[in-house]
């Protein structure tokens, strides 16, 4: 593995070298009876090596969706990806199937939110783990055991000889999601998928599992895209935060900048929704409405129906224009707008 | 708030225990507990998984049996009525659970769903409970029209609020809310939080609050208890036990919860706790928090500590509790900040 090229610090620097994965215009569609339906239109948006973006919406924005399309794993039947996903020179899009099995787990790896249904109930965790390294190196079962202990031990697993030899569901749910990092973990992936990782998880070992996850990255200086519905989680763990809204990128910024002084009323309205930030007892603000679904987006801006500031001129197509300092927003009057963040 | 009242509810060394699934063994889910809550509060639960909170919440409402304890309701033991008198009685005992896909039957329409516990109680002629129905739809902010509709074609938020509508139809005194807006997106917890409130305030309703999301239980309640696995271990007025906590345990949980807050607002250090709650089949002896307690002692395997009031209406179970308040005071910090530094 060339290690030269993912030396540069995670830092808002590491934007400008050379992105480790690169997505410019990728749309999924889905192949439906009523005929083809748009899930996520136009997202562009590119990864340096090490750093760390959460992405967060409601559900329905195409959060997850872009997620598993990174790694093809939609059905491919139904499922549509159009757009160039390039990946350290590769196109994730059109790349034959060996080529990409060969990024899968090794280059890329992805963990979910429910570890039960990720982990197989009948093969111990052991077995699990070592699994991807046998697939992907040319690696005897017994290098491939004493690495899979040691990743145990690396994602603070105690007494990992006992644990390899023990089935799902004879761990906790903190302790299974942890085996699903040690195997996601084991090929030191260069950038590391998770999709609500810590979201049936509880507090205290969320922020066991969110430190467990900054330390790694820091460790093997491992990209992570980092979807989650939770902004202080986001805000916890990464550096950049993408706002996703009925299937399109509305704003990306860096995390302190899009909590503080959200360009996006979405975004916006997300960050005054949470209790947190509103008096004891009074009445918390919420986005009226709901997303879009399938098939009926509107023209134009597609948050227009639900934003307090729609005015004439966004039924016209948005696009994800610069909004100057490294920050991007879908949003023709986000100049006008002196939107409040968590500090307002 | 709590004055010199009688209380609506009042739970006395609660204890709930179920078998196991190995044999002779069995799960303390609820380990002792005691707590009163008075007419019109909102009396909030915090607690993770294995704490016991949904199990105090269903004993409550008298949907699981307790193995001992006393659960008096405005001072009447449900104990001791007749079958006919507690199932007139318990109509003013509610619960609302997390899903309410679960809640509602797919096959029936909204109106049917939420007529159905007056047509069980029998109450009044079907013309009357239809009305009820429709008044108790229009009184969660539901159009007449939903009623014609099945649960599928409804959001997660409107599908909530048709369940607290059913609710309504019995007029409840009491209704216990089991993580109710946890399967909702953020941007519509607000809505329905917002409208308990108003129920709250239209109907005098009493609120026992269930969740394990802090910053909810923090924005809702009058009053909060902590509770870590089977027992509580903290209990007082909301401000104090989010802004000052006693308890290691609540200091943890606070500290834990992630903050949507840019760096440079980032107050406190995270106390990170060791391992996972262990099984209430088999909890530690003494303080069941010792395991993970950055301040256990040997005394703290030795005996459980005493559940007293510290400073008035603020009750705490912990060994140090008269040290580790006045320590806080002291520093005068938010909770988890200063936790013991030396």
């Amino acid at each position: 593995m060339n290690e030269a090229a993912t030396q540069t610090a995670p830092d808002i620097r590491a934007a400008q070298s050379a992105p480790l994965l690169d997505v410019q215009g990728m749309s999924i569609s889905f192949a439906t009876a009523g005929g083809r339906l748009e899930a996520t239109r136009d997202i562009a948006f590119s990864v340096a090596p090490g750093e760390r973006i959460g992405v967060v919406g409601e559900s329905g924005c195409g959060k997850t969706i872009t997620g598993l399309s990174l790694l093809r794993l939609l059905p491919e039947d139904v499922a549509h990806i159009s757009g160039r996903l390039d990946f350290m020179g590769v196109d994730l899009a059109t790349c034959s199937e060996a080529t990409l099995r060969d990024i899968r787990g090794k280059r890329i790896g992805m963990i979910f939110q429910e570890p039960m249904s990720a982990l197989d109930p009948v093969f111990t965790v052991g077995d699990q783990i070592a699994e991807g390294l046998l697939a992907h190196g040319r690696m005897g079962r017994v290098e491939a055991r004493e690495r899979a202990l040691e990743a145990l031990r690396s994602v603070g697993i105690a007494a990992p000889e006992k644990r390899f030899h023990a089935y799902p569901h004879q761990l906790s749910g903190g302790m299974r999601q942890r085996v699903m990092i040690a195997g996601a973990m084991i090929c030191n992936p260069q950038l590391l998928i998770a999709d609500e990782p810590t979201t049936a998880l509880d507090v205290t070992v969320q922020a066991q599992i969110l430190e467990l996850l900054r330390d790694l990255s820091d460790r093997a200086h491992m990209a992570l895209l980092f979807i989650t519905h939770d902004l202080g989680v986001v805000a916890e763990t990464c550096t950049r935060m993408l706002t996703m809204y009925a299937g399109e990128i509305v704003e990306d910024a860096g995390v302190d900048a899009a909590l503080e002084h959200p360009l996006h009323p979405y975004t916006s309205g997300l960050l005054r929704a949470l209790p947190r930030l509103s008096e004891r007892r009074s009445a918390l603000p919420s986005i009226p409405g709901r997303v879009p679904v399938l098939g009926q987006m509107p023209e134009g801006c597609r948050f227009r129906q639900r934003c307090p500031f729609a005015t004439d001129g966004c039924e016209k197509p948005q696009a994800l224009q610069d909004a100057g300092a490294g920050r991007r927003v879908r949003c023709w009057r986000f100049r006008d707008l002196d939107l409040p963040g968590v500090a307002a | 708030m709590t004055g010199e009242r009688a209380p609506t509810l009042s739970v006395r060394d609660l204890r709930v225990e179920f078998p196991a699934a190995e044999r002779g063994a069995t799960v303390k889910a609820v380990d002792g507990v005691s707590f009163d809550i008075f007419k019109g509060e909102t009396f909030g639960l915090i607690g993770e998984s294995g704490s016991g909170k949904t199990t105090i919440g269903r004993a409550v409402v008298h949907l699981v049996e307790p193995t001992a304890g006393t659960i008096l309701h405005d001072g009447v033991d449900p104990a001791r009525l007749s079958s006919r008198e507690f199932r007139a009685a318990r109509r003013a005992w509610q619960i609302v659970f997390q899903d309410p896909n679960a809640a509602l039957n797919p096959r029936s329409t909204i109106l049917t769903s939420v007529m159905e516990p007056l047509a069980v109680s029998g109450v009044g002629s079907a013309e009357e409970r239809r009305r009820a129905a429709l008044q108790a739809l229009a009184r969660v902010g539901l159009p007449e029209e939903i009623g014609a509709r099945y649960p599928h074609q409804l959001s997660g938020g409107q599908k909530q609020r048709v369940v607290i509508a059913r609710t309504l139809t019995l007029k409840p005194e009491l209704i216990v809310c089991d993580e109710v807006v946890a399967a909702l997106d953020m941007s519509i917890r607000g809505d329905v939080l917002n409208l308990f409130a108003e129920l709250q305030r239209e109907l005098g309703l009493t609120y026992l609050f269930i969740t394990h999301d802090l910053s909810v239980v923090s924005h809702i309640s009058d009053r909060i208890a902590v509770a870590y696995l089977g027992r509580l271990v903290e209990l007082g007025p909301a401000e104090a036990v989010t802004e000052n906590a006693i308890h290691p345990y609540t200091r943890a949980l606070l500290s834990a919860e992630p903050a949507p807050l840019p760096s440079h607002m980032r107050t406190g250090k995270r106390i990170l706790l060791e391992g996972e709650i262990p099984s209430p089949i088999n909890p530690p002896s003494g303080c069941h928090f010792r395991t993970r307690c950055g301040h256990a002692v040997d005394l703290c395997a030795q005996r459980a500590p005493e559940w007293r009031e510290i400073v008035r209406g603020h009750w705490a179970a912990c060994h140090f509790a008269e040290q580790f308040c006045s320590e806080e005071n002291v520093a005068g910090e938010k909770a988890g900040a200063t936790l013991l530094g030396g």
